[in-house]
């Protein structure tokens, strides 16, 4: 808890440090060297995703986020896609 | 039977070959039996690091092709009893031998020594798969940069890939006033990301270049210094002797690191 403070307090005292950019691009970099997937596969999965779900509901792609993480050596995509709001009669339409 | 231990870390320039040449120096240091295994075909430099450089007369490509004995192939250090070196052949490519014709080097040597140090090539390729095939440990070295820590992650990965029993971490280079200013990413920071244990941290100091001028490792030195120790005591770690990290920082301090430290704003 208090570590987590600490860490807080460390990453906006020390935002410009070089020590803290460096760890966060190491993370980034690294998830994705795991995956073993290159940003253009990223690119089109992120594209294909995005139609699959539009198709069943509004969502904000401006407010979305599309990341690869890491913890512990376990890599996981994780997708934030933010709703407007739920396409109500789409099934009717097409 | 011996342990086999790879020392390996993916980008090059980071000090594996130093590492190996004060680290099988020590661990001979402690009574055992120790060979090196220079695994970098066309590039070697172990012998050199050890001073050995005028003594090699055949290598392990001479003892493969049966122009010799391994035995004869083999240079005993005179200085440190216990300590031999199998060195690589200088002018043939990394090609010249094949992951099989190194398992069968070592199973040979493995009645005879306590201790087997592979001092693997840099990069990912033949040279690597030669150097990691009979080996049960590995010994990642790695620096505090980016480039490097990247590097050791993609070693790691393919280590584990071919099941290794166990990995552990060296951070080699590491300048401690430059942590503690938030300039460099510490050991923490490396093994958050690396997540693999640690076995050791070695600060940067020039005593390792001139110690490598010499062709002396530095664990030979009469002298006591703070790399030296480091390594002395990854060499106990390794024989199964639990001994603490030395405190690097004490010798940054200031009255304000104290204070920092004291509320927790170190860089521990």
């Amino acid at each position: 808890m208090f570590k987590d403070i600490i860490g807080t307090i460390n990453s906006w005292t020390g935002a410009k440090k070089s020590r803290y950019r460096a760890k966060n691009r190491l993370q980034l970099v690294l998830a994705h060297d795991r995956a073993g997937v290159n940003p253009e596969l990223i690119q089109k999965m992120r594209q294909e995703i995005i139609e699959v779900v539009s198709r069943y509901l509004d969502i904000d792609v401006e407010e979305m986020e599309f990341s690869i993480q890491s913890n512990d050596r376990i890599t996981s995509l994780s997708a934030n896609l933010p709703i407007k709001k739920i396409k109500r009669g789409n099934t009717k339409e097409t | 039977m011996s342990r086999v231990i790879v020392i390996t870390s993916g980008k090059g320039g980071v000090g594996k070959t130093t590492i190996t040449a004060n680290l099988g120096t020590a661990v001979a240091q402690l009574g055992k039996k120790v060979c090196l295994i220079d695994a970098d075909f066309g590039l070697r430099n172990l012998d050199l690091l050890l001073g050995l450089e005028q003594r090699v007369v055949y290598t392990i490509i001479d003892a493969l092709s049966g122009e010799c004995t391994l035995e004869k192939a083999i240079v005993k250090d005179k200085r440190t009893p216990g300590l031999h070196l199998l060195p690589a052949a200088q002018n043939r490519t990394k090609d010249a031998i094949t992951p099989e014709q190194m398992k069968e080097v070592i199973e040979q040597l493995s009645p005879n020594f306590d201790y087997i140090f592979v001092d693997c090539p840099a990069g990912i390729e033949m040279g690597f798969r030669n150097a990691i095939v009979a080996a049960q440990e590995a010994l990642i070295v790695t620096t505090p940069e980016v480039a490097a820590v990247r590097d050791a992650d993609r070693v790691v990965g393919l280590l584990e890939s071919e099941n290794m029993k166990s990995i552990r971490l060296i951070v080699n280079r590491l300048r401690p006033e430059m942590v503690q200013m938030d300039e460099m990413i510490s050991v923490e920071d490396i093994m958050d990301l690396l997540v693999i244990p640690l076995i050791g941290i070695v600060p940067d100091d020039k005593r390792i270049i001139t110690s490598s001028n010499r062709g002396e490792p530095l664990v030979l030195s009469e002298e006591e210094s703070l790399p030296g120790m480091a390594i002395k005591n990854i060499a106990q770690r390794l024989d199964g002797v639990e001994v603490p990290y030395l405190d690097l920082m004490a010798s940054q301090d200031t009255l304000f690191t104290r204070i920092r430290r004291f509320f927790g704003f170190s860089g521990k």
